[in-house]
């Protein structure tokens, strides 16, 4: 019965979002009001009809209704309840139907929070997100019902994989999906401002809040992500350039720009065409996300099933979205002004120049994932480009945008002094070469990059720093003005002084990770000790434990630290009720320097094992850099400019005022 | 442990094509391999310099270094023997790729197919600076006119489009 | 317009995109397949000591002069006790020799395989360390190659062979071998 009503639901959905795309673009071109208003009843209501089928489906989960096939594919009745909910999302048609619900959710947030909107411009965004809702919910009824039913009902179903049962990896999905469908939504206004033909500063400052929450959830997600894969999988990597982690990537790059790029416009009226090509080119990746993993082109620890007719309809999906974009992208771009003038050496010529790099960055990506892929399907020799390849292609080209973001921020709009820029970081860049230094010395080995990447990251953290400063006049002034000016600065500043230094963090976390990593395999019998560095690893013992779905054996090791008790590490190995292969939980202990890092495998013998223990040099930083960026995104979010209403409140307060 | 992310993999294949029998390694052999490290710490430190390098050829973008599939261990002790023995890094890749083809390495060779590969980050790169020199230099405001600089009638213009204008929420100039 | 035309630019990139996904979503298509390096080169040589010892060893010159089928396989692979039954068949119907290769299988364990399965094998060879199946770019069981009359790798199978394979891409290419 729950079942049926999530089905209906789905069903009534579809029908609204039929009319949301139609009424409101009709309404609007024509300026018939009600039409347009219509765009925010329909919104709120896909939000009600999609969400109610969302909690349908969940609720199936939540009562272990096997007779609903996806139930029973993928959950089992021991499974921990958080784990059941999570199972929802942790399949094609459950994760699809969370996808339209976030669509949903940003369309009704834009009814609900953009009072101020010129009803135009509402309706046709509005109107356009709708559009996609009515692709995806088409897809969605079509090809990936999750309400279809199993009859006769099986008792047990055949459990959620275990590498899914983990906190982490149940709130990835969500929050990746939150940053790609984020961008549907600066997508549907970059739309709506081409069908219009007008793009200006207002038009910015109202898409920017969408595109900072997309950003920073996608942010989130990818980080959440990566610390998934480095504690879970066992061998302390924490990217490995899979296609489908790069299809999460390209539109935070893209996205990234963007965003930069909103700043020009709303401050200087300039890079319009810029902008709305990016809006469009990040949704874009978020649809090609969306294609990779559910097509069947390519495969990957992340794609579903394979499933061509699905795959097509995907592609059919994306091929009209973004043909029909580049198509009034082609017609309207050259009618949009080109606003402000500004010297190259400026804030906007600096921008242009992230960009650019941003936009090599993405399409450096691009290159390495799809190439393999266009070899395959050509027929031609299969060649594959791992690791190695973006070693020696991206991160050189993004090594200079690292050293441009100390410096951009310095520069005036306009024109900008470069000279005093520069000798204002002469700090900075001092002591980030003392530290290269420093790190070229204490390091075995005479590799160049990993002091180079620490000085990068220790150039842009104290870069940050410095602009700070210069802002609040610290050094400067008297300490009550340093705390005046620190209060009143606005939150979008506080937002990228957080944001750039989390991106210094993390840059020092990933190459210290990268470049130093220490890893010792062992045959190991309890009673052994093995020593790695400073670290000695006492070899304990094996206990059996027991989880609420799943039997273990629990390792046990002393871990010294200059001979000093420093930790104990408990490494398990699980073997879950349903699935026949055992799964591996790491033992993690972090500290500032860097984490060790044990993992338990298979028996070798009686009583022997095989035990790999890892040291991770700087690790945490990766993930304290990453929380930093999506905080500093949050940050700007709360800025008062940035609710819309603030930009029309001011007439009144001046009149007010006068 | 990267076991399980092969089998999950396989597993993921296993759920549509179940009835195809998605290949290999659902079990394990009886018969495992077993690393053996090589007794010299610099052979070695070169042996898993390469091994890097090296894609596993049963799990997705992972390397012979970090995979746990059984046949990546016997492709870890291959490196190291012909290492050992003297091999060099380029006739070890000769060998693998004339077994597995070029998909086997994680860093492309340099050969005529791949050169889009390899160029194509740099030529966007130069593309790119291309596209800035000319934003640039079209946005020079070397002594142009302000768009800020409204001429009186100019205004005036303005205000009474902006005023007109049912779209503009009310906002002044 | 010059402008107007690099405006086109990402419609035509689209396009491209496109036409190649298009491409890779034809259903023969199987995106987790590698082909094999070996295609068009001589079978690797090798030699193996043989489950049987009375047969003598194995080696790849047992393969010359004639069409033949190799098949890697193993006791603990459970695709390779689908497909069993088929090698029988393809045996019989093409008139081929199918030369069987335990990968990292214990003597014992093969064995027992056989005598349960029954052999379609002319001869058994034990690759007990996997060395021949990698120098052969297996990876994993069961795999099956076919070798032309002058030792050549003419395909490569690396999945279980079922009954519409086999009629319809091995049958006709053993036929046109031979």
């Amino acid at each position: 019965m729950i079942a049926e009503i999530g089905h209906y639901a789905l069903v009534l959905a579809f029908a609204l979002a039929l009319a949301q795309s139609v009424l409101p673009m009709v309404g609007a071109a024509k300026g018939i009001r009600p039409w347009m208003a219509f765009a925010r009843t329909a919104a709120l209501a896909q939000l009600v009809f999609v969400g109610l089928s969302f909690l349908a489906l969940v609720a199936c989960f939540v009562r272990s209704d096997f007779s609903v096939l996806l139930v029973y594919e993928h959950s089992h009745s021991q499974q921990p309840l958080i784990y059941k909910i999570a199972a929802t999302w942790g399949n094609h048609e459950g994760s699809l139907l969370l996808w339209v619900l976030i669509l949903a959710f940003f369309g009704a947030l834009v009814a609900l929070f953009g009072e101020n909107l010129p009803p135009r411009l509402k309706a046709r965004a509005l109107s356009v997100q709708g559009m996609i809702g009515f692709a995806f919910l088409a897809f969605m009824l079509f090809t990936s019902n999750p309400f279809l039913r199993l009859n006769p009902a099986p008792l047990e179903g055949q459990e959620l994989n275990p590498l899914l049962q983990d906190p982490g990896l149940a709130m990835h999905p969500p929050m990746l999906y939150l940053g790609y469908v984020g961008f549907s939504m600066t997508f549907s206004f970059a739309v709506a401002a081409l069908i219009e033909g007008r793009v200006n500063a207002a038009w910015a400052r109202w898409v920017r809040p969408w595109t900072l929450l997309a950003w920073t959830t996608l942010t989130a997600g990818i980080v959440l992500g990566s610390h998934w894969a480095y504690y879970e999988l066992g061998w302390g990597g924490w990217w490995s350039w899979d296609p489908v982690e790069n299809a999460s990537f390209m539109p935070w790059l893209v996205g990234t720009a963007l965003l930069h790029c909103e700043t020009v416009v709303e401050k200087r009226d300039a890079l319009k065409v810029w902008t709305i090509l990016l809006a469009i080119i990040a949704f874009g990746f978020s649809l090609v996300g969306t294609f990779l993993v559910r097509s069947g082109i390519i495969t990957s620890v992340h794609t579903f099933a394979q499933d061509p007719a699905r795959g097509l309809f995907i592609l059919a999906i994306f091929i009209v979205a973004l043909g029909a974009s580049f198509g009034l992208f082609a017609w309207r771009a050259p009618t949009l002004n080109a606003g402000g003038l500004f010297a190259p050496i400026s804030r906007e010529g600096a921008l242009v120049l992230n960009n650019l790099l941003l936009a090599v960055g993405t399409g450096t990506v691009f290159v390495g994932t799809i190439t393999p892929m266009v070899f395959s399907i050509l027929g031609l020799n299969p060649i594959s480009a791992g690791a190695p390849y973006y070693g020696w292609t991206f991160v050189p080209l993004m090594a200079p945008m690292v050293l441009l973001m100390a410096i951009g921020p310095l520069l005036g709009w306009k024109r900008g002094d470069l000279p005093g820029a520069l000798q204002r970081l002469s700090a900075a860049g001092i002591i980030a070469l003392v530290v290269a230094g420093y790190v070229l010395h204490r390091q075995s080995g005479t590799s160049i990059w990993a002091p180079l990447g620490i000085a990068l990251g220790v150039w842009l953290a104290l870069g940050t720093i410095i602009e700070w400063i210069e802002r609040v006049k610290l050094f400067r002034a008297r300490p009550r003005e340093n705390w005046n000016r620190a209060r009143h600065l606005p939150r979008a500043a506080y937002g990228m002084t957080l944001a750039h230094l989390g991106l210094a963090i993390a840059v020092i976390g990933m190459t210290g990770s990268t470049a130093w990593r220490v890893e010792s395999v062992q045959v190991m019998k309890p009673g052994d000790s093995i020593t790695i560095g400073r670290y000695a690893y006492h070899f304990d013992g094996v206990l059996p434990a027991r989880g609420p779905n799943y039997l273990a054996e629990r390792a046990s090791f002393t871990v010294t630290k200059d001979g000093k008790p420093y930790t104990i590490l408990y490494p398990e190995r699980r073997q879950y009720e349903v699935q026949e292969s055992p799964t591996t939980e790491a033992a993690i202990h972090s500290s500032i320097a860097g984490d060790i890092y044990a993992v338990i495998g298979d028996r070798a013998g009686p009583d022997t094992w095989t035990v790999r223990i890892y040291h991770q040099p700087l690790v945490p930083w990766l993930w304290v850099g990453g929380a930093l960026m999506a905080l500093g995104g949050l940050t700007s979010l709360s800025d008062r400019r940035y609710r819309i209403g603030v930009p029309n409140r001011l007439p009144v307060v001046q009149a007010t005022g006068a | 442990m990267t076991l399980r992310a092969v089998l999950l993999v396989l597993l993921l294949l296993g759920m549509a094509t179940a009835l195809d029998g998605a290949h290999p390694a659902r079990a394990d052999p009886t018969i495992r391999t077993a690393d053996q490290p090589l007794a010299d710490p610099t052979l070695e430190a070169k042996a898993r310099a390469l091994m890097r390098e090296i894609r596993c050829v049963v799990c997705q973008s992972q390397s012979i270094d970090e995979s746990d599939a059984d046949i990546a261990a016997n492709l870890r002790n291959i490196v190291r023997e012909q290492i050992a023995a003297g091999k060099s890094e380029a006739q070890i890749r000769d060998y693998l790729t004339a077994r597995y083809g070029d998909f086997v390495l994680l860093k492309p060779p340099f050969n005529r197919s791949t050169l889009v590969l390899w160029l194509a980050p740099f030529a966007l790169a130069l593309i790119a600076l291309g596209a800035g020199v000319m934003t640039l230099r079209r946005s020079r405001s070397a002594g142009a006119k302000q768009p800020n600089d409204l001429s009186g009638t100019e205004r005036e213009r303005l205000n009474r489009l902006l005023v007109d204008d049912p779209e503009s929420g009310g906002g002044r100039p | 317009m010059k402008k107007r035309l690099l405006y086109l630019l990402p419609i035509v990139l689209l396009g491209l995109f496109a036409a190649i996904a298009w491409i890779g979503l034809s259903p023969s298509r199987d995106p987790s397949a590698l082909p094999s390096a070996l295609i068009g080169k001589p079978v690797p040589s090798f030699k193996l000591t043989t489950l049987d010892p009375a047969s003598g060893g194995l080696s790849q010159q047992d393969f010359a002069g004639k069409v033949t089928v190799v098949n890697f396989f193993a006791s603990w692979c459970v695709p390779c006790k689908a497909e069993h039954p088929l090698l029988f068949q393809l045996g019989k119907d093409y008139n081929v020799p199918v030369y069987g290769i335990a990968f990292q299988d214990q003597t014992a364990d093969t064995a027992r395989y056989i005598q349960e399965m029954g052999s379609p094998y002319t001869k058994i060879g034990l690759d007990q360390n996997g060395r021949t199946a990698i120098d052969f770019g297996i990876t994993g069981v069961p795999e099956t190659f076919i070798l032309d009359k002058n030792g050549i790798v003419r395909y490569r199978l690396a999945m279980p062979i079922d009954a519409d394979r086999l009629a319809g891409e091995i049958g006709p290419l053993l036929k046109s071998l031979q």
